[in-house]
């Protein structure tokens, strides 16, 4: 029973982050930059989040379907 | 147990401060705490699997059922899983369609076990 608190932390600073960029750059008038800003953090945050996924789906795999 | 929960309610504190500025990582964060739950809680399911297989050793029953019962408990936990994450960000269609799937998966996986009951009826009425 150990789940990782620190990265549910790392998500939800990259999204703060990712927003206070995004609000600059649409205030300095570069408003394709930033969505470019979001599309990323969004690309990362989603790389830890299948991650994990990959490990559920090996787990109920081997404890389930007996593979 | 208090773990759990305490995380429960953190991700929950930080799902509603992220979700007024970016919605896409509400729900990162959401289906990543769910992801974290239920795998501290799979390692448990293992044991009462192990329990379970060798209660049906011991009984004699043919080791093929279990396995399809324990497919069809597998199916219908990562069904329900993914139609939760998928109706917490608002797509409720999407949601009933995996549940829909599950089902039907569930239900082709049953047919052999279905038809072997029938026939034991069969067997048993008088003809």
């Amino acid at each position: 029973m150990n789940i990782d608190v620190s990265t549910i932390f790392q998500i939800a600073g990259i999204g703060i982050i990712v927003a206070m960029i995004h609000t600059v750059l649409k205030q300095m008038g570069k408003e394709d930059m930033a969505h470019w800003v979001t599309v990323i953090g969004f690309v990362v945050v989603l790389f830890m989040v299948v991650r994990l996924l990959n490990d559920l789906f090996q787990e109920i795999k081997t404890i389930f379907l007996f593979q | 147990m208090l773990q759990i929960v305490g995380i429960g309610l953190l991700a929950t504190v930080l799902i509603l401060i992220v979700r007024e500025q970016k919605p896409i990582f509400a729900f990162l964060i959401s289906a990543f705490v769910g992801i974290g739950i239920f795998l501290a809680m799979i390692g448990k399911i293992d044991s009462v699997v192990s329990v379970l297989e060798d209660l049906a050793d011991r009984s004699g029953i043919p080791s093929v059922y279990l396995k399809t019962m324990l497919k069809i408990i597998g199916i219908a936990y990562i069904a329900e899983f993914g139609a939760q994450i998928v109706r917490d960000s608002g797509m409720e269609s999407v949601a009933s369609k995996i549940e829909f799937a599950g089902k039907m998966l569930i239900l082709v996986m049953s047919v052999p076990i279905i038809s072997v009951m029938i026939e034991t009826v069969l067997n048993l009425l008088p003809s």
